[in-house]
């Protein structure tokens, strides 16, 4: 199977895919592209969170097909050239980052969260982040660090 | 000294590039992390690799009486299918005894235990391959309980017995009488570690015939020692790099992928990607023990102490992996953080059929502290004083003898940590008129609007060993070098210890930019080039590790002044190094690094000890077993629907004596991760075990707290330095993930007002139904 999708605003064609391959398989072991993480492949942690068409999705749950002819965005696509997104930048700043595993899922759902709610409370972040599973931080410097990124853009 | 973490008070105080000890200096490796580009174990990639999948046992215990690859190879795309008759060296792995096949040749133990691998071209492929071998098994009676397991006429998961180790320890007298006795027993399910990065690696193999290996781990070392025997191969031969890790909690000490990998590699002469995923992981490495405790306090009827009977029963499974030391923290430091004048304990680690248990964070000290926290609790209600000052009564203090007759020789903070997580302010009460439905027990699942909700309130303290205990040769390695690059000077330090998440690599460029005065410190990939630096267990890195990094930099210093002594004519003890310049006594700069050093490097490589542990007696388990302590007390608010058995945790609150803070954010970091771990344990995470197999091998049904049920936490750290230990530095990971859990357990007792002698606590122990 072929599949054409748009990654990171640049359209990308791969070969031979097998349709049983989940969007996240794709992305990970034939674009080159393993931002996206594969810490439980059942649509519970969050970690393979990926925008498809604006959505925020799991990329696990996905499959390959369902992606041919739309845009996903990654994790790899939130930075601006060299510089971070304030999410990515906070996130960072904040200690919200132990082992990493789950990050790139949790910049994603947070980034999503602070296009829709700007100034989110706290009740509003824990509701938002609530399918990404953290195992290091107790998750209090991942809200945080939310916390800091909706700061920042609101004087931005 | 002590810092505040309060949710309210937190400021952002990273501060990148700047950072020495006691700075928190932020990870150098964060930005990667944010930006998707860490190359973590599971992202490892080679244009002509293949993949290996493993075939597990379904059956607890099975006799193998044939197994037939032929289908499987004949599979388009399959590359190799290997058994045990594959393995070229011994077919036996274990951290503290051989005891694991590498792939099961004449019985299965456990299920899910490996029997046969599988290289092919493409995972899928591969997974059914695994699918058409044919194994023949006889299905075996299987030895699932504990107890049971411990009769001298059960079957024998080994020989010759299932005993894997008693510690015995008696101290004081043998038959202590009190006026107020109480005892309980106590149960502990088996919790997962759930790191979320999955086992997984690659190994290529080399034109030596030998292989490297690049995998996530949490001991390079003791890995390669395992695989070597396994594979019949030299160390020179076994090169092992660490790959990026996903968290560990222990989960990572045992091999997983590491031989398997290395097998397929080697026989198709292709490298080899193995990676796990949810499902397998549950069966790919080691869980917390579930635990049998049954406690005896005697006391005066002013609440003091007399004395201590204990019996913790640790179900290890089919093999021993780190059985005997989890048996020995268990039974060394299983009364808790306490001064008991008389004590008789007995710990037991025992094969059965059941999963393997091994490390997990807090190891042995976890399932104790349920058990003694509780009592205490009874003691208090008993004698009728504070639950609190029970615990200060009885606390451990400075100078104090533990019940293995060890001096506690530097801080021990029981009676003040549990004083300042007490008096720390508490969450609002419940909005009886206008609940949020968010913040009530189910939540928005609007199973209640206040009605039927009763908090409570807990209290727990521990002490933890820290670093490997028993007369164990704890070491780590550490190799350091300094130049000049590009007119700056640059230290570049090289170990082999397993970053995990906690933050070493931070911590040791902050002890460079401390030791030499650099300000750019390269931290070297961690490989087995490099000595050995031991476990990334046991909260050791930053005290074992951090020791080493920091000798090696002393060493590095002096042979520096010493050329530039040489070249200056002056003494060395009246040099100082500082950055780029060499200074005399007065702090006038007499040279600058760059004139000593010119093109060479200096370069120090330093094997360092903590003072040495001992091994206990055999009869009475006296002996000074550890090298450093670690205190840390919580307080736990609940809210409870008794109707319905729904637990909201409100509070979790924690302090903490770290000895000195060496990067106070990252401390801070591990308390609050920890203290979840312990959370979850009390209320939700539990492997379920039936008949030998695994019911709930999946997120979807072994839980871990997320960020919906884990509440703001005030943490406070004291720092109380250790003389005794670099920087003055205490272990740090283990405490809160021990002392978090009882708390939470007592706060549920307290708003339901019944025992609830098990953990993880269900809704029906609280329902009755």
């Amino acid at each position: 199977m072929r599949v054409t999708t748009t990654v990171n605003g640049t359209e990308r064609e791969v070969d031979d895919v097998w349709p049983g391959e989940s969007l996240l398989y794709v992305l990970r072991e034939r674009m080159g592209l393993p931002g996206s993480k594969n810490a439980c492949e059942q649509g519970e942690c969050g970690s393979c969170t990926v925008y498809l068409d604006g959505e925020p999705v799991c990329s696990c749950l996905v499959a390959a097909g369902q992606a041919i002819g739309r845009e996903v965005t990654t994790v790899e696509g939130l930075a601006d050239g060299g510089s971070l997104h304030p999410v990515q930048q906070a996130f960072v700043e904040c200690g919200a980052v132990q082992c990493g595993f789950c990050t790139p899922g949790l910049v994603v759902a947070a980034h999503d969260l602070l296009e829709r709610v700007p100034s989110p409370s706290d009740l509003e972040i824990r509701e938002a982040l609530a399918g990404n599973l953290c195992r290091c931080t107790g998750y209090e410097k991942i809200l945080d660090a939310v916390r800091l990124a909706a700061d920042r853009q609101a004087q931005a | 000294m002590s810092t505040d973490a309060g949710t309210t008070t937190r400021t952002v105080t990273g501060v990148e590039g700047t950072g020495r000890v006691g700075d928190s200096a932020l990870r150098p490796d964060g930005t990667l992390k944010v930006t998707g580009e860490f190359a973590y174990a599971s992202d490892l990639w080679h244009d002509e690799m293949a993949w290996g999948v493993t075939l597990r046992s379904p059956h607890p215990h099975a006799r193998i009486k044939g197994i037939d690859i032929t289908d499987a190879l004949t599979v388009p795309g399959v590359w190799a299918v290997l058994t045990a008759a594959d393995v070229p060296g011994e077919n036996a792995f274990g951290l503290e005894h051989a005891d694991q096949p590498v792939l099961a040749s004449e019985f299965v133990r456990y299920e899910g235990e490996p029997v046969a691998l599988v290289a092919a071209d493409h995972p899928e492929t591969a997974r059914r391959a695994a699918q058409r071998i044919r194994v023949d098994y006889e299905v075996l009676p299987a030895v699932t309980d504990a107890r049971r397991a411990m009769d001298p006429d059960a079957p024998a998961v080994h020989r010759p017995g299932n005993l894997v180790r008693h510690l015995r320890l008696r101290r004081g007298e043998p038959d202590p009488v009190a006026p107020v006795v109480l005892s309980l027993d106590f149960e502990v399910g088996m919790q997962d570690q759930a790191f979320l990065g999955p086992e997984s690696g690659l190994a290529v193999p080399a034109e030596d015939g030998g292989i490297d290996l690049y995998v996530a781990t949490q001991w390079l070392h003791v890995d390669q020692r395992q695989i070597c025997l396994a594979l019949g191969l030299p160390p020179e031969k076994v090169r092992l790099t660490l790959a990026g890790v996903g968290g560990a909690f222990g989960g990572r000490e045992d091999l997983s992928i590491h031989v398997h990998a290395c097998l397929l590699a080697l026989r198709i002469g292709k490298p080899v990607k193995m990676s796990y995923g949810r499902e397998e992981s549950f069966f790919g490495h080691v869980h917390r023990h579930p635990a049998a405790l049954t406690y005896e306090f005697g006391a005066e009827r002013d609440g003091t102490l007399v004395y201590a009977k204990a019996s913790v029963i640790l179900d290890g499974g089919a093999y021993a992996s780190s059985t005997g030391a989890v048996v020995g923290n268990a039974g060394t430091l299983g009364l808790g953080p306490y001064r008991f004048p008389s004590v008789a304990v007995d710990a037991y680690g025992v094969f059965t059929n059941n999963p393997p248990c091994g490390a997990m964070r807090g190891f042995g000290c976890v399932q104790a502290a349920f058990a003694h926290e509780a009592l205490m609790d009874e003691l208090a209600d008993t004698v009728g004083i504070d639950r609190v000052a029970i615990r200060q009564l009885n606390g451990m203090r400075e100078g104090d003898l533990n019940i293995t007759g060890q001096v506690i020789d530097s801080a021990a903070p029981v009676a003040e940590l549990l004083q300042i997580v007490a008096d720390m302010p508490l969450p609002a009460p419940l909005d009886a008129a206008a609940p949020d439905l968010r913040t009530l027990p189910g939540a928005v699942g609007n199973t209640t609007h206040g009605e039927g909700v009763v908090r409570g309130v807990g209290y727990a303290v521990t002490y933890k060993n820290v670093a490997f205990s028993e007369g164990f040769d704890d070491y780590s390695t550490a190799r350091v070098r300094l130049e000049m690059t590009g007119g700056e000077p640059v230290a570049t330090v090289h170990t082999a210890a397993a970053e995990v998440g906690q933050g070493l690599i931070t911590l040791q460029q902050q002890i460079c930019r401390t030791e030499l005065g650099v300000q750019r410190v390269v931290v070297a990939p961690s490989d087995t080039s490099v000595g050995s630096a031991g476990s990334t267990s046991a909260s050791r890195q930053t005290y074992v590790t951090g020791g080493a990094v920091k000798a090696a930099c002393e060493a590095v210093r002096a042979a520096v002044l010493q050329r530039a002594a040489v070249a200056l004519g002056r003494p060395a003890v009246q040099l100082r190094l500082d950055g780029e310049k060499i200074a005399g006594a007065s702090g006038e700069v007499l040279a600058t690094l760059g004139n000593v050093l010119g093109d060479d490097a200096v370069e120090e490589t330093v094997e360092w000890r903590h003072r040495p542990t001992h091994a206990i007696d055999v009869e009475t388990g006296q002996g000074d077993a550890h090298v450093q302590f670690a205190f840390s007390a919580h307080r736990a608010v609940v809210d409870v629907d008794v109707e319905l058995g729904l637990v909201k945790v409100v509070a979790l609150d924690t302090a903490q004596d770290v000895g000195t803070a060496l990067n106070p954010d990252a401390v801070v970091g591990q308390i609050h991760g920890g203290s979840a771990q312990g959370m979850g344990l009390a209320l939700m995470e539990e492997i379920v075990v039936t008949d030998g197999h695994v019911r709930n091998p999946s997120f979807t049904d072994y839980l871990i707290p997320t960020i919906l049920d884990m509440p703001p936490m005030q943490v406070r750290v004291l720092e109380y330095a250790d003389p005794h230990a670099p920087y003055g530095v205490r272990g740090v990971g283990e405490p809160p993930t021990i002392s978090s859990g009882p708390a939470v357990a007592a706060a549920v007792r307290a708003a339901v007002g019944k025992p609830l002698r098990r953990v993880p606590i269900r809704p029906e122990h609280i329902t009755d139904t």
